[in-house]
């Protein structure tokens, strides 16, 4: 019995997300029992090496479809479950990942953890794991009875580290229906980290006063790697768009460094990057409740900080 | 085209969150309860306007006990043509979308809503089960949807941008920010919403899978530390060496 995990290659490039499910099976089969057996699907390069961050061997189903949907995945998981006596199923809690694993766990008939953040323990009745709730307001410790489960794993919850070597692959052919929802089109932003998986943000709300102010939030993402995010209000009056909203309607994040400028934290705003592990408050009224849940802050105008801050990490960068 | 559309009640998003009996219970004293934003501003009312453009019925769904009934009436208020609640405690994802499930296999709709989480377990799972229970396509995160009476045209959000998907017969979607402008019931609503059926059902699954042994708070903030505007030095060192962020 051991843990399969799907390693999603987004265009054909594993990236950080499959690494961190990748280790985080290692780490729940250290717990529960057995190996990681990591599951790539369609087109990616050098799977082996996920080896490194934990995995004892790759199934790789090569064939492109042109697009799947959550029923096609959970067909092909559930047969590689059959195939390999899998006691866990481990997948992102990414835009895929939230789609499979619902129907997944009924396909299974297993319970289900979503968004989980810490590593399973074994118990009497099955496992138990801890994830958020409430919108990062609390944590909860669930009891996920049953000898299988479905758990999708919350992203930047688990720093992947390299623990060992490339692996085996095997190349396997699944009989799988033809998809019933058809892609026609994806538009994304290419270039820029997504903000769900983002270590670094930037992001800027109506202190800016105006679309046109932002080159300055540019250049500060820009000089530190950061991905740019806006508040609700920013990208409701098409400021900025739409997938760059942070906050409770909008994009939940966890970064580790979340700079937020011009931006008051409405109770809505912080549900989103309340779980950033730093947070830095650029704001010109200290009554700004965003001060209260920082880390550290800066009360003073903008548009006079900002680029002071921008110069300091080039000094910094450059050093 | 027949609609039917899953509500969840949930502390408000401003509630004080906190815990009783050991830290095994969430404290309900104090809170106020309202319809899941996702399920009523999204979800519920992309329903209306498809069912407006394209003729039917809306119907909602609820899985929980009578106190539940309050915000089941704002969603008849806002416009749903029925409401329908299975009567037991909403104990587990699992629990929800095969009692939902259950309901509509014998009733055969178009189109089934969700929104894309509840926002106190935020889990994203009711959808994707009772999609898979009816073996449906299942569209998550939908922030655009069309519908010609035969083939939906879906925009869905993902990681920094959407795709575009089209899909033809019944499907189940969840509902984000984007899908529809919030509706605010009118005394209209109100009034004739007091005379619209509530149907109240038995669950067919009462045992969930999942329990949560206890909950616990975040560690408390230590203060935020003030930097002088004039030394952004001093705060690059701050995140470098302290919170070792950079």
């Amino acid at each position: 019995m051991s843990v399969l995990v799907l390693a999603e290659s987004p265009k054909g490039k594993l990236k950080k997300a499959a690494f961190e499910v990748v280790h985080y099976g290692f780490k729940a089969a250290q717990e529960l029992g057995g190996s990681c057996i990591a599951l790539v699907i369609g087109s990616a390069d050098e799977v082996s090496q996920l080896g490194k961050y934990g995995a004892s061997k790759v199934i790789h189903v090569p064939e492109d479809r042109g697009g799947m949907d959550s029923a096609t995945y959970t067909d092909m998981i559930a047969q590689v479950v059959e195939r390999e006596s899998i006691h866990t199923v481990v997948v992102n809690h990414s835009s895929t990942g939230k789609a499979i694993a619902g129907r997944l766990s009924v396909r299974l008939d297993t319970g289900i953890a979503s968004q989980v953040n810490t590593v399973p323990q074994k118990s009497d009745q099955g496992i138990t794991v801890g994830r958020p709730v409430f919108s990062g307001k609390a944590f909860a410790k669930y009891l996920i009875k049953g000898d299988r489960r479905v758990l999708s794993l919350m992203g930047n919850a688990m720093a992947p580290q390299e623990v060992g070597a490339a692996c085996p692959v095997e190349e396997v052919s699944l009989q799988v229906p033809t998809p019933r929802v058809i892609i026609k089109e994806t538009k994304t932003v290419d270039g820029v980290v997504p903000l769900p998986e983002a270590e670094l943000v930037v992001s800027a709300g109506r202190g800016m006063k105006g679309p046109e102010n932002w080159g300055i939030i540019e250049e500060l993402a820009d000089v530190i790697g950061a991905t740019t995010a806006c508040s609700r209000p920013v990208a409701d009056s098409g400021w900025r768009p739409h997938h760059e909203h942070v906050g409770q309607t909008g994009v939940a994040i966890r970064p580790n460094l979340y700079i937020a400028i011009g931006i008051s934290g409405a109770i809505q705003h912080l549900a989103g990057v309340n779980s950033s592990k730093c947070i830095v408050v650029i704001n010109k009224d200290p009554e700004a409740p965003f001060f209260k849940a920082a880390d550290y802050g800066v009360c003073a105008d903008l548009f006079d900080v900002v680029p002071r801050l921008t110069a300091a990490f080039k000094k910094f960068k450059a050093l | 085209m027949k609609l039917l559309v899953c509500i969840s009640k949930t502390p408000d998003t401003t509630a004080k969150i906190a815990f009783k009996e050991d830290n095994t219970q969430f404290d309900e004293n104090g809170v106020q309860f309202i319809l899941n934003p996702y399920d009523e501003w999204y979800a519920l009312v992309r329903a209306l306007e498809i069912k407006e453009q394209l003729g039917g019925s809306v119907t909602v769904i609820n899985v929980g006990g009578p106190s539940n009934d309050v915000v089941i009436r704002k969603a008849l208020a806002i416009g749903a043509d029925d409401a329908v609640r299975v009567n037991t405690e909403a104990i587990g994802s699992d629990v929800v979308a095969a009692n939902i499930a259950a309901y509509a296999r014998e009733n055969d709709f178009d189109i089934i809503f969700s929104g894309k989480e509840t926002i106190d377990f935020n889990s994203s799972e009711v959808g994707a089960m009772i999609a898979e229970h009816l073996d449906l396509p299942f569209i998550s995160y939908a922030s655009h949807l069309d519908h010609d009476g035969t083939t939906a045209t879906i925009a869905r959000d993902i990681e920094g941008g959407v795709e575009v998907v089209e899909v033809s017969g019944s499907f189940v979607l969840s509902a984000a920010k984007g899908l529809a402008e919030q509706r605010i019931p009118n005394m209209r609503g109100i009034m004739m919403a007091k005379r619209k059926p509530l149907n109240v059902i038995d669950p067919v699954v009462v045992e969930s899978k999942m329990d949560i042994v206890s909950y616990s708070l975040p560690p408390v903030k230590e203060g935020v530390k003030m930097i002088d505007p004039e030394n952004m030095d001093e705060l690059v060192r701050l995140l470098h060496e302290e919170a070792k962020v950079v």
